[in-house]
Parts: structure tokens; sequence; C-alpha cells
């Protein structure tokens, strides 16, 4: 591929053939405000934030959507641009609750605390789940909104939609970005979702209204990930606000061995994303990896101390003596080779080899193998 | 695997999974990818995307064939007589590789010689696939390289699964599409770890990285490594141990973290193997089925509670990292091990962390050489890594195979074990659903997923539900010769006619009640994907 020279906001930048202006620019850190568009799709134009002048090029073009070319003199932030990126994005505003992202008092507002400003409850940013990492509030602080100043024209009044399982979609928080609508298609191939149309508004939802679950779609949370606002939330972190720790490890479901997040909190697993840069998923997960984690570690059936079956029943046991118990009687059947060991294919490597080395070790046979073959 | 450790020396995927967006044809030949592997099928639909021909062989109409260029719907257990049909083209036409067949393989005409009883006329009459749409499957196969072949246990579970396996790999080296990008002959592994378990000898007859049991020297290398004598004769597999617990030949078992009541064919069976054993330990994190018949049950740590490693489908070690403390007083299967082998006073179990294990596994397997924790920092490494300076190898066979030369087999077509009769007219092919794994002992505990598949549908096409009398949603008998089940019906084209599916993540209608405990010789997998049945109403 080719390398191309522009100038942006006056500074020399190299560029491949093929990128977009918003692409070379982030590639050379300069930073343009976007909502629509996402790394992993196509881009849409959609939002017009991200609009730029270019010299010879009539108005303000999208960035996202004008390739750029050699020689480019590309401009991102005069006065003129900042003014009617404001414009825009008051634009959105207004139709969004938005008394939150433009309040000073943003950052101390706890979710009991009582509004001073009389917001109603269902309209404020510390009850959004999105709340802290919500992108129409991080747009907000990077153009220093302060306040909306045109009228507010928000009345979707839409009913929440909780038919499904794993995650609830309120589309009074969405911003119509198409995010949601073009992973699904683009990358997920599932087209579970689309523009649909109440009147004369533009909606996201499925055909003919139905549940996500009579729908095409197969619960890969992957709408859920890309949204940037509090519109398509998982059910159960909703109320877990954000994590203490993330710990980077391997899907324990199938063999594609995704690389996914787990988010950590008072010591139990509240969140799992697929990792964006993980070597196999790229962002990316299934059902089982993104949505079916956390509870089965956490499920109360969980097994906590050995059991010893004595007359026909379970009895709690110590591990000090449900270990004895097993190294005598292992003991005793190892003289006439009556031990078969079977290992898993759910283990770990370190596992599985521990397991090997004492059936051939310790017990000294080779009766040993797991449910590969399965 | 074991076909692939003949034709080619290795039984693993030759390439990795990011090479198969780039493909310029993909045969995807018994398996589900979206529902098995979604994130494979995400590859797949990149591919298609950038043009590449899509291949699909499946009796049932999967998710995959709405993408695909060509759907060969073949009868149940002739894959075999599909590609040896689709090799007998490639060669009339002169679309071999004859250049890669000279330089890198052997036995060639000897293969040759058995594509012979490949006729087209043959063929169509076993598979039900018509003879164009072989025709075209070749041509498309071999004129759009790089060719990718996928395939999963649609393949391997049969009673020929291992030739079926050898089938594919024929085909690859047919045509040279093997040991370069995207090409290759790629197994899906369905468990996470299934890769992993095999690769550190979990089997009766390697130790780990497939070194062999029976010979001297390997044998003597790992005495000197573990200070103490082997056996030298392998052991017993899971099918065999079985049967040797019915004669009461075994008399303990100490299973880690399998569920056989229901995995394995003929549940019955095993449940009554089971029941006859003197001494049971279970290692599991909950009460399964297998363990709720256990003598001794010890609780496990989850992978969120542990370290250690997986080794992925593509052969890629990955790091497990602990987020969280054990549950309970959970503890992590290595752990367990180690504390019973300490108590029978053995040596060489003083691991304190699965690193160590790490270390250890690299010093005594060539494959795993060159793989420490330190080096997986970075998103994993691909076996053979047999050197700390060794970036891994993403494709296998590209100079030369495994083996050495690839070896071409010939093969003989033969029907399933058990087939359709007037007692069982219908043929039962068993799989996975997207929103269950395994015997579901995770994911059966997850609501959302219990919602979007609360019971394991019986698939039956409109055409058999009609001559049974059956509508959809009804409960409905499944019999075969070894036992019975109910479950719903569901109506569908996906299943074609004559044919039933059911999955096999659930306790109450568990498919394996019903399944034929057939075995292929060699890979001694069972034959989960055809057995006869009969549909009966239950009212
Ligand atoms: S999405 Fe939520 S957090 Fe973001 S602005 Fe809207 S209400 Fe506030
Ligand atoms: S969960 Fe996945 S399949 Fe369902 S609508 Fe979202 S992106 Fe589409
Ligand atoms: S639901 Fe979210 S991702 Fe979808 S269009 Fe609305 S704001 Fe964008
Ligand atoms: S997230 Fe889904 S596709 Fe990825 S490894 Fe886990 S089970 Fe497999
Ligand atoms: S980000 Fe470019 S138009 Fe929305």
């Amino acid at each position: 591929m080719n390398e191309i020279t522009l100038i942006i906001d006056g500074q020399e930048v190299k560029a491949k053939e093929g990128m977009t202006v918003l692409e070379a620019a982030k590639e050379a850190g300069i930073d343009i405000p976007t909502l629509c568009y996402h790394p992993d799709l196509t881009p849409y134009g959609a939002c017009r934030l991200c609009i730029v002048e270019i010299e010879n090029v009539k108005g303000f073009p999208t960035s996202c959507t004008t390739p750029a070319s050699d020689g480019m003199v590309v401009k991102t932030n005069t006065p003129q641009i900042h003014e009617l990126r404001r414009d825009i994005f008051e634009l959105i505003l207004t139709e969004h609750p938005n008394f939150c992202i433009t309040c000073n008092r943003k950052e101390r507002c706890q979710p009991f605390d009582i509004c001073l400003r009389n917001v109603s409850v269902t309209e404020r940013c510390v009850i959004c789940p999105r709340n802290g990492h919500c992108e129409l509030q991080d747009v907000a602080d990077s153009l220093g909104v302060e306040e909306v100043t045109l009228p507010y024209a928000y009345s979707k009044e839409l009913p929440i939609e909780r038919g499904d399982p794993f995650f609830d979609r309120d589309y009074n928080l969405c911003i119509l970005c198409g995010r949601c609508v073009r992973v699904c298609q683009e990358v997920r191939g599932r087209g579970a979702i689309a523009f649909t149309y109440r009147g004369s508004d533009a909606l996201i939802g499925t055909a003919f209204g139905w549940s996500l679950k009579e729908s095409e779609c197969q619960f890969c949370g992957a709408c859920v990930d890309i949204c940037p606002t509090g519109a398509l939330m998982e059910r159960t972190s909703r109320w877990e606000g954000v994590a203490e720790y993330q710990v980077v490890t391997t899907c324990p479901y199938c063999g594609v061995g995704c690389q996914l997040e787990l988010e950590v909190k008072r010591g139990r697993v509240i969140r799992v994303n697929p990792k964006r840069d993980g070597t196999i998923n790229q962002g990316q997960a299934c059902v089982k990896g993104r949505f079916g984690i956390a509870e089965f570690v956490h499920h109360p059936e969980r097994l906590t101390n050995p059991m010893i079956r004595r007359n026909g029943n379970f009895e709690d046991a110590t591990w000090d003596e449900a270990l004895d118990m097993i190294a005598s009687k292992l003991g005793k059947y190892k003289e006439n080779n009556e031990i078969a060991v079977i290992s898993s294919a759910k283990c770990t490597n370190e596992d599985n080899y521990v397991a090997q080395k004492f059936t051939r070790a310790v017990l000294g046979t080779n009766n040993l193998d797991h449910c590969a073959r399965l | 695997m074991a076909g692939l450790v003949t034709t080619l020396g290795s039984g693993a995927m030759t390439n990795s999974v990011h090479e198969i967006r780039d493909a310029g044809c993909i045969l995807a030949i018994g398996t589900n990818t979206t529902e098995g592997h979604p994130v494979i099928g995400l590859e797949i639909k990149k591919a298609v995307d950038k043009g590449a021909k899509l291949i699909v062989a499946n009796p049932r109409e999967i998710d995959l064939v709405r993408w695909a260029d060509l759907w060969l719907r073949h009868n149940p257990g002739t894959d075999v007589a599909l590609l040896m049909g689709m090799m007998n083209v490639i060669v009339d036409e002169g679309l071999l590789d004859s250049t890669f067949i000279e330089e890198r393989c052997e036995n060639f005409d000897t293969f040759k010689e058995s594509l012979k009883d490949f006729d087209l006329d043959t063929v169509e009459r076993i598979t039900g696939v018509p003879k164009n749409q072989i025709v075209e499957a070749a041509l498309i196969y071999a004129t759009n390289k790089p060719s990718t072949l996928l395939y999963a246990m649609g393949i391997t579970q049969h009673s020929h699964g291992t030739d079926n396996v050898i089938a594919t790999a024929n085909l690859a080296m047919l045509t040279g599409n093997i040991g370069k990008p995207s090409t290759g002959v790629n197994p899906l592994r369905g468990q996470n770890n299934v890769q992993g378990a095999c690769d550190l000898g979990a089997l009766p007859n390697v130790y780990p990285g497939y070194q062999a049991v029976a010979d001297p020297t390997i044998r003597e290398k790992f005495e000197t490594a573990w200070g103490c004598s082997l056996n030298p004769s392998p052991g017993l597999t899971l099918t065999d141990m079985f049967e040797a617990i019915s004669k009461g030949q075994i008399k303990a078992v100490y299973l880690i973290g399998e569920n056989p009541v229901l995995s394995d064919p003929d549940i019955n069976h095993i449940k009554e193997s089971i029941k006859a054993l003197e001494f049971l330990v279970v290692q599991d994190f909950f009460l399964s089925e297998t363990a709720q018949m256990a003598d001794v049950v010890l609780p496990t740590a989850t992978f969120a509670e542990k370290d250690g490693t997986f080794t992925n489908t593509e052969r890629r070690v990955q790091r497990v990292r602990k987020a969280i403390e054990p549950v309970g007083d959970s503890k992590p299967d290595w752990w367990i091990t180690c504390q019973i082998a300490q108590r029978m006073s053995a040596k060489g179990f003083e691991f304190e962390t699965p690193s160590q294990i790490m270390d250890e596994i690299a010093s005594l397997t060539p494959s795993y050489g060159g793989i420490s924790y330190n080096r997986l920092e970075n998103g994993g490494l691909q076996w053979p890594c047999p050197t700390q300076e060794h970036p891994g190898t993403p494709i296998l066979h590209t100079e030369r195979f495994a083996r050495g030369k690839g070896h071409f087999v010939p093969l003989e077509y033969k029907p399933p074990k058990e087939l359709p009769d007037d007692e069982y007219p219908l043929i039962l092919t068993t799989g996975r659903s997207l929103f269950h794994f395994h015997t579901g002992t995770m994911t059966r505990k997850v609501k959302g997923l219990n919602i979007l598949l609360e019971e394991g549908p019986l698939e039956i096409n409109p055409s058999d539900a009609s001559a049974l009398g059956i509508v959809d949603g009804e409960m409905v008998k499944v019999v075969s010769r070894r036992g019975e089940i109910v479950a719903k019906a569901k109506i569908t084209e996906v299943s074609p006619a004559g044919v039933v599916f059911l999955t096999f993540h659930f306790a109450e209608s568990s498919a394996n009640l019903l399944t034929n405990p057939v075995f292929d010789p060699v890979s001694k997998i069972p034959e989960f994907k055809v057995c006869a049945v009969r549909v009966e109403r239950t009212h």
C-alpha cells in the first residue's frame, strides 16, 4: 500500500492510501470527536460531529467518510468548526436527556441524591448504567458544552424492551448512530436489528417489533458493547458500576479460545467483555463467553467443600480427611493395577500434565484418558 | 485425529484461524460453525464478504448455508463417498497439483486406483447429492486457491471417522492446498482445551507432546526426569475403561472435571458400570450427574479462580489468569492432584505455581519447549515452539510434512453401522447448540441461556411429522435399540426428510441414551452422528 502525506492542522502526517481523513488524524494523535464512527465498521457519516475543513473542498465534509489523499490540507479545529460541532451536538442533545450532561454538579451527584435542578428521575445520568463511560458525556467534555440553548424536544416515551434475556433496550436513550445495526449486520452477519420508523420518527428495532428472541439475534452482545449510550445495557451488571480491576483470560467454553476481560468488583466477576485486541476474537465473542460466565462462577450450587459418602449419604469433610482417605484407597487399588484416571478437556494444561504424571509415576498405570474423543 | 497423523504426521489444525478470511474457497464439511465455533463463523463471513467461495457440506440446513455458494446435502455418514467423488472429478479434469504431489507426497498411484470405485453415478447414489453439484464442488475447490477445509465432529463422530478425516487430507494434498497461508485441513476442536489435554498426554498411549509410551528411549527420558520406573504398556481408552469396569478389572476411578454420564454414548451402560465401581473420586465445581454417584467429591476452582493455560483449536497456548479467589473452600485441580500424590509419598509434586508446572512441561515436551509464562504475556504462542527464541508456528507442513512425505491413503466407502429399517425408520443425528456447551454443567446454570433453549427439541422434517401425525411443539417419544427419551417436536426443514436431530446438552432428554456405542476402530470416537430411531406420539 502506498504512503501518502497530508497536512493536518499544520502538521505533516503520513498515512496509507485508503485511509480516511479521520483515521489519518487519529494515527497522528489528532483528536476529532465522533459518535457514529467505529473502527470495526464501515463509515456511516450520520452524526456529522467529525466535520473538518479541507482546502479546495466546499463546506464541511465528515472526516470519517472522506478518503485521505496525497497533499490534502486539512483543518480539524478552527473556531468555525468548533461552533458548528457544538450546534450539531446540541441538536443531538435536544432529543436526549441532557440536564445532567451540562450540570456543574454532575461529579458530585449520587443516584439517591435529590436533584437541585428538579430533573425527573428517569432523565438523570446518575441512574443510567452508562454513566461515567458514556460517549455523549465524553463528547460534551471535549467540546466544553455547558448548556443546551435549543428547546428540549425529548418526548420519545418509548417502553423499555425487557422481553429478552441478558440485556434491555431503552431506545429513549438512543441517538440513532446506527452502530448496533452495522455491527449486527457487518460483523456478526445477523441483521437482527435495523432502522424502523414510527410515523416520521426514525427508531432502531427488530422487524415487526419482535423480541430479539424471535429475531435473528444470537445474543452475542456486540451491539451492547458498541453502543455509545445507555440504550443497550446488560441487565445483571446494570447497577454494579465501575469495576475495581480487569483480568484478561481465555474463555472456558469452546476451542476458539476467545480472549476475555473479566471485570471484578468486591471479589466477584461482574461483567465479561471480549478483548478488543484479543488474538483470536478482536473484540468479539459469543453468547456463552459474553453472558454465560459470571452466573455459573457465582452459582449457589457451586461445591464449596469436600464431601465423603457415608452410609449412602454425602457428608461434609475437611480437605485433610478427604485427601488422606483418597491417598490410602488409591494406594490399595494401585497394587493390582485396578485404577483408571479420567482427566478433562475443561481443565488447564497444567492440570492435565499433573494428572498424567500422577497416573504414570504414582499409580503406575497408563489407564488415562479424557473426553476429547467425544 | 488419527487420520491426520497417518496422512500428514500431526493431528491438529494445519493453519490459523485468521487465515480463513483470506481464503479463495472454504469447504466447511461436518461443521455447524456458527453454532459450534461462533467466532470462527465470523471469519468465514469475512472471507465470503471479500469474495471467497463457500461450499457447505451438511445434511442439515445449518445457518452457514445462507452464505454458501453451494450446499451439498449429503446423506449422513456418506462423507467419504462425497469427498472421493470430488477427488475423482479433480483427477479427471486434470486439476490436481502434480508438482506438489510428486515433490511432497507418496503412495499417490495406489490411492488413484481406489478412486475408480467413486464414479459420479455411484457417488450420487450413495450420497444423494446430484452429479452436477459434485462436479461443481470439485471445480470450485480446485480452482479458487487458496482453499481451506474446515471440519468438526460431523466428520469425526462416525464409526469410520478416521476414514473421513483421511479423505479431507487426501483432498487437500491432491490440490496442493496445504502448507501455505489460508489453506489446510482444519479440525475445529470442541471443548476449550481438548487440544491441550491431548498435547499434555492425557491419553493412554502417549506422554506429553505425543511421545509414545511404548518407545523405550522416550520412557527412559521420563523415568530419569520423574525419578521412577514407568509402565511400558499403553493403557485403556475411555471406552475400554468402562468395559473393564463392567468386568470388574478396574475397581477405582479418579475422575477430574468430566461428566461421562451425559457425554458418553449409551448412558445406561455407563451408569451401570459406574455403579459397579468400588471407589469413585470426582473433582468438579458442581455436583454433576456423575459426581452424584461418587464416594468422594472434591470441589474445584473454576477457570476464573486459577492460573494456567489452555491450548485452542489453532494450537495457540494462551494464559488463563486468576481473577478472583476460589469460591468457598474449592481448590485448583493441579493442587488437589499434587496433594494426593504427596500423601502417597511421591516426589516431584512440590509445585507451588502453575508457572513451575509449565517449566517442567517445556523441559520434557519438544513442541512446548520454548513456552513459558513470560513469553505468553502478549497473546500466546502456537506450537511447535521448540526453543526460547522460536516465534511459534502458525502454519504446519510448510517445507515438509511432519511425517516427512504426505501419505495418500486409498479409501473405500463404509456405511454407518446402524441404518434405518422397518422398525427404526429414521436416522438420528446429534450436535451442539450455540446456547449451550457440552453436557451443560456450566451453561445450564445460566438462566438466560436456558430461556433461549430450554429443552433440547427433536428437529423433524415436515414430511416425516405429517406422516406420523405429529404437530409442532408436541411431546414425542424417540426410541432406539438402546433406550428411549421424550422430547418436544420442532418441525423444521433444517432436517432433511428421514433424519431427526437432537442436541446432547440436556440430562432430561439426553440424546446419548439413544446413540449407538460403536466406535471408529482407530480413533475410538463413537458414532454420534448416525443411529436408527423411530418417533412415536405420546398419546
Ligand atoms: S446515555 Fe446515559 S450517561 Fe450517557 S448522557 Fe444519556 S443518560 Fe447520561
Ligand atoms: S446481540 Fe448480536 S445478534 Fe443480537 S442484535 Fe446484538 S449484535 Fe445482533
Ligand atoms: S441503540 Fe445505541 S448503538 Fe444503536 S443506534 Fe441507538 S445509540 Fe447507536
Ligand atoms: S466466547 Fe464463544 S466462541 Fe469465543 S471461545 Fe468462548 S464459547 Fe467459543
Ligand atoms: S463520526 Fe463521522 S459522521 Fe459520525
